[in-house]
């Protein structure tokens, strides 16, 4: 593997940062590593090993949705007593589709994308030799690897795992009585959650600081990369509401463990009466949205901010409205705190907050089509090269807009009373902020690759990879949201009992084919990931030829990022295809001084000094700069 | 993994086969079905191999056409582009299909005065929703086609334009101000009913539990008498409080028939955990919470037997089902719903049963003729109140 073979070159180095590399152990390189761009690696890796999992679960309430009357002797192979027969039974099912939206949203989504690139391209993007704090960013790899750990556990236990659904809402998730899965997998989906969001809180107060404190000369707020301000308002999102959730999972534990009413008041479980009251279970709901709901932001900014980078740098344009999309994403953020009601407009909840919670929550389709608008117009008489990660780019912009679309239905409370869960809403989430988000992660992956394995990925079959998943996922996700026009409620085990559903049947088939097909092509993506790390085609420093700092580390990854001094930033990181540059790109680096052909007279910020310089430099050179255009 | 996403791929199709083997006899052969998944292991194994094969020669043909110094063999740029093209082609249509055909299976017209406000804000939400998804789709992905790059040219540096920017705010900000406002109208109109005292709504109460819904008629006195949990017993499923006198001639129905063009008020409840109220057809949901009542009230305009012949299917029925997630068997949490016309109506509601047995009048000590109240027996009865919320429902009328 390169990263062994480089280490002596890596010894040279050191010199300008501290840290005790002498003893460097496999231990302390690839296990409890400080460096963050292990750590972005083993967030990756670990965030790929969750995907597949969830995927596989998916596929397990595919199959049992299209063929509810057959038996597949298979599973009862893998799953035991949960298959009986060969059929998944009603509480698996259910404890199918919670453990794969639990991962899917915080493990993959959130972790496994917030925690890959806030950790690879903060520091390197804003030109800092590591984190703020690299031991706590360790420790945030680890609580994350825990509470992995202990939600997958949940499914080698008597009762299973976790079953009332990803929102875990009570009283369902406190009555063990009321389902098996809210018994031990419950109480390990709670403690998993605590462990979890303290590993995001840890990143994100890493990812505040280190953005508003280590950026590198030159390097103000209104020179990052979009990436950055992304990556750095989820951090903020996160750290203000992360910790509510936690504060509702402890009522929620204390309900369960110690007899306390938070969320539970008038309660009979057959002729069995519980003796707790005065609780709501509405509790919850304003609780873990006032989360859920900056959540699913937390989980597609990131990949708004990875999608604008790269559609920028392949376009070889600058992204069309930079400060647009700065303000856009400060709106999304501020508004997104104000939106959660809507998760709760037919929950009895008052109807006056109903209609206050729909005006706000369709104001942030305002910002959210300023985003889409300016991606369209950066495409626009671009110069577009097609690599994996673009196509990805591409992808996710298409199911931004076809997910937000519908997001106005449901953000109109008046629409929401028919298709509140339904499969209008599964529809809605998996193209807005599932497939969205995915693609977004997906195309970082392919775009940093180099950056964090020093090769490239094959090209072909991220060709390959990308056509079957995008139209499978249109495929899967697009009829569905008929079926939630026709009122067929989500979380269903299947569509027998009711004659009107019978006619989704034969849908229900075609989609699950359709997901399967997707799933099998993430083995070309598997392979590909794989198989590059260690026999991909070496990279260059600077393969896409983009100007961000990133690139202008050497491609062997030293521990400290840079050789020798950082880097001083002159110039946003958009400059690409500046008329009179020589290139169409121009890195970050390069001061003014040293591209007086192609210098604007916006570029200088009121410097008048430097107006004049060019002013009088123009005059000299003006007529050949004209005759070269 | 890619095992196991094969076995799943295996089985969807094999099944049946697989399915004879597991029914005939009670210890399943599991070698048979072990052999057929290992088929499908290697069919999709031969599938890898395919796709590898093809990257090799793809490979092989690029670097002759290096050695023989011409340009890369395949224009992957080009490729890219125009499956972008063809993608839009055929997702129009493909989305010109699904909806005209999906969206033909679709529910009926809504059978509800409020319903109807529904589904006139839904279409108007459409028609601009699907403006904007095909206007903003051709334009990413012919702009993907359109300028994919040739190695000749240079993109056109514009990073920004303000007017343009705050075009298209404003204009996004004016549409969602209208659906906004609309929205917002509706909304109160369907939860802030002014009651008119001349036509007063039907109250029926229903209770979730799992998995079942148990209705309450109001009986002649037209008032739900109270409840109090406390009171569930095996004969008193509801715990109905029998000393409250409004209670005595409240009815159970197997069914929820509602007159039609009639307001009715439906109050509802959860014994356990949460459940929600359902009836897609009148466009009315509205979860059943534990400790809490809450309230819908609509007025049904088509009838039963109006929609079979709207819908030409004889079997049409309304129902009534569970939308959140309540346990195992949530996929099966239903009841029937017809909506008749009001003479139909008085000629059912009168043969329904009433919920007092002569067993719940000896635990309530209450003579075989309905009577008012005599002391309660037990001791937690006369346990103050403390659920004030779950009896809100002697409603003042």
């Amino acid at each position: 593997m390169s990263t062994i073979s480089l280490q002596d070159k890596h010894h040279d180095n050191h010199d300008d940062h501290g840290h005790d590399h002498h003893k460097e152990t496999f231990i302390t390189k690839y296990i409890f590593s400080q460096d963050h761009k292990m750590i972005a690696k083993q967030f990756l890796i670990t965030g790929i090993i969750m995907a597949v999992i969830a995927m596989l679960l998916s596929i397990l309430f595919r199959l049992q949705l299209a063929w509810p009357d057959k038996n597949f002797p298979i599973l009862e192979t893998f799953l035991g007593k949960w298959a009986e027969g060969g059929r998944i039974k009603p509480d698996f099912y259910l404890a199918l589709v919670t453990i794969h939206g639990t991962i899917m949203v915080f493990f993959v989504l959130t972790a496994g994308l917030s925690g890959t690139f806030s950790n690879l391209l903060i520091p390197l993007q804003l030109g800092a030799r590591d984190m703020a704090s690299p031991f706590l960013n360790m420790l945030s790899y680890w609580f994350f690897f825990t509470a992995c750990v202990i939600m997958m556990g949940s499914f080698f236990i008597q009762t299973g795992p976790a079953s009332a659904g990803w929102t875990v809402y009570p009283p369902l998730s406190a009555l063990p009585k009321a389902i098996d899965g809210s018994g031990l997998g419950m109480t390990m989906w709670l403690a998993s959650m605590v462990l979890f969001v303290a590993s995001s809180l840890m990143g994100g107060i890493n990812y505040v600081s280190t953005v508003l404190n280590m950026r590198t000369k030159g390097m103000d707020l209104w020179k990052m990369p979009l990436t950055i301000w992304a990556f750095f308002l989820t951090a903020i999102l996160g750290i203000l509401s992360f910790p509510v959730l936690v504060a509702g999972v402890v009522l929620l534990i204390f309900d369960r463990s110690v007899g306390t009413s938070f969320y539970l008041s008038d309660i009979v479980l057959g002729t069995e009466i519980l003796p707790n009251e005065g609780g709501s279970p509405i509790l919850w709901q304003h609780l873990f949205w006032f989360l859920g709901h900056p959540e699913v932001y937390i989980v597609i900014m990131p990949a708004l901010g990875i999608s604008s980078e790269i559609i920028s740098v392949n376009s070889r344009k600058p992204i069309f409205g930079y400060h647009a999309m700065v303000y856009s994403l400060i709106g999304i953020t501020t508004l997104s705190f104000i939106v959660w009601g809507h998760h709760m407009f037919v929950t009895g909840m008052n109807p006056l907050l109903g209609g206050v919670f729909m005006i706000t929550t369709l104001i942030i389709a305002v910002p959210s089509a300023v985003k889409t608008f300016n991606y369209l117009a950066t495409l626009w008489r671009g110069n577009i090269r097609f690599t994996p990660a673009m196509l990805f780019a591409i992808g996710l912009v298409s199911f931004f807009i076809s997910g937000g679309l519908t997001g106005i239905f449901l953000g109109n409370a008046a629409l929401d009373i028919n298709l509140h869960d339904t499969y209008f809403v599964v529809a809605h989430f998996h193209l807005v902020m599932g497939s969205a988000a995915i693609f977004g992660m997906l195309a970082g992956v392919y775009h940093w690759f180099p950056k964090m394995f020093g090769r490239l990925m094959n090209e072909k079959l991220g060709y390959l990879h990308f056509w079957i998943t995008f139209i499978c996922a249109y495929l899967v996700f697009f009829p569905l949201h008929f079926l939630g026009l026709d009122g067929v409620p989500r979380r269903y085990y299947a569509f027998t009992e009711f004659e009107f559903m019978n006619k989704w049947l034969t849908v229900n088939v075609f989609v699950t084919w359709a997901a399967i097909i997707a799933a099998l092509a993430q083995v070309a993506f598997l392979f590909n990931f794989f198989h590059s790390i260690f026999k991909g085609k070496k990279s260059t420093q600077n393969p896409w030829e983009a100007n961000t700092l990133e690139w202008t580390t050497p491609v062997e990854r030293l521990h400290g990022n840079w050789p020798g001094e950082i880097p001083t930033v002159y110039r946003w990181p958009y400059d690409y295809s500046k008329p009179g540059a020589e290139h169409d790109f121009i890195p970050q680096t390069v001061p003014y001084s040293q591209t007086m052909s192609s210098n604007l007279p916006h570029d200088f910020e009121g410097n008048t000094e430097a107006e004049e310089i060019q002013k009088e430099w123009d005059a000299k050179n003006k007529p050949s700069t004209e005759t070269a255009e | 993994m890619a095992a196991l996403a094969v076995i799943f791929t295996a089985f969807a199709s094999t099944s049946a086969f697989a399915q004879a083997a597991a029914a005939v006899e009670k210890p399943v052969d599991m070698g048979e079905v072990h052999k057929s998944f290992l088929f499908y292991v290697l069919l999709f194994l031969l599938v890898c191999l395919f796709i590898a094969i093809v990257g090799k020669a793809i490979r092989v043909y690029e670097l002759t056409r290096e050695s023989e110094g011409k340009s890369e063999g395949i224009n992957w740029n080009m490729v890219n582009g125009v499956l972008f093209a063809v993608f839009l082609v055929v997702g129009l249509y493909g989305v010109y299909w699904e909806y005209t055909v999906h969206g033909n299976m679709l529910l009926p017209e809504a059978a509800s005065e409020h319903g109807k406000k529904i589904d006139e804000m839904f279409n108007l939400t459409l028609i601009l929703t699907t403006v904007v998804f095909i206007i903003t789709h051709i334009a990413l992905f012919a702009f993907a086609y359109i300028y994919k790059s040739n190695g000749k040219r240079k993109a056109y540096f514009y990073p920004h334009n303000n007017a343009l920017e705050r075009l298209w705010t404003i204009i996004p900000a004016l549409a969602l101000t209208v659906l906004v406002l609309m929205g917002f109208l509706t909304w109160r109109s369907i939860f802030n009913k002014i009651e008119d005292p001349k036509n007063l709504p039907l109250i029926i109460e229903v209770t979730s539990s799992q998995f079942q819904w148990d209705v309450r008629y109001p009986g002649a006195d037209g008032i739900v008498g109270k409840k109090n949990y406390k009171l569930i017993t095996g004969i008193n499923a509801l715990g109905i409080d029998f000393n409250d006198k409004n209670n005595l001639d409240d009815q159970f129905a197997d069914e929820i028939v509602l007159p039609v063009n009639k307001p009715v008020r439906f109050a509802l409840t959860s014994k356990d955990v949460l459940h929600s109220f359902y009836m897609p057809h009148f466009r009315v949901q509205l979860n059943t919470v534990p400790g809490m009542t809450s309230y819908f009230e609509f007025t049904p305009t088509i009838t039963t037997e109006e929609m079979k012949v709207k819908t030409n299917d004889p079997k049409f029925n309304y129902i009534l089902l569970c939308a959140k997630i309540c346990g195992a068997n949530h996929f099966n949490m239903q009841k029937n719903v017809r909506v008749v016309s009001e003479q139909e109506y008085k000629e059912w509601v009168i043969k329904q049963g009433t919920y007092l047995t002569n067993d719940l009048r000896k635990v309530f000590k209450l003579p075989v003729i309905a009577e008012p109240a005599a002391q309660p027996v037990k001791a937690d009865t006369a346990a103050k109140d403390t659920t004030a919320k779950t009896n809100q429902l002697a409603l003042k009328k």
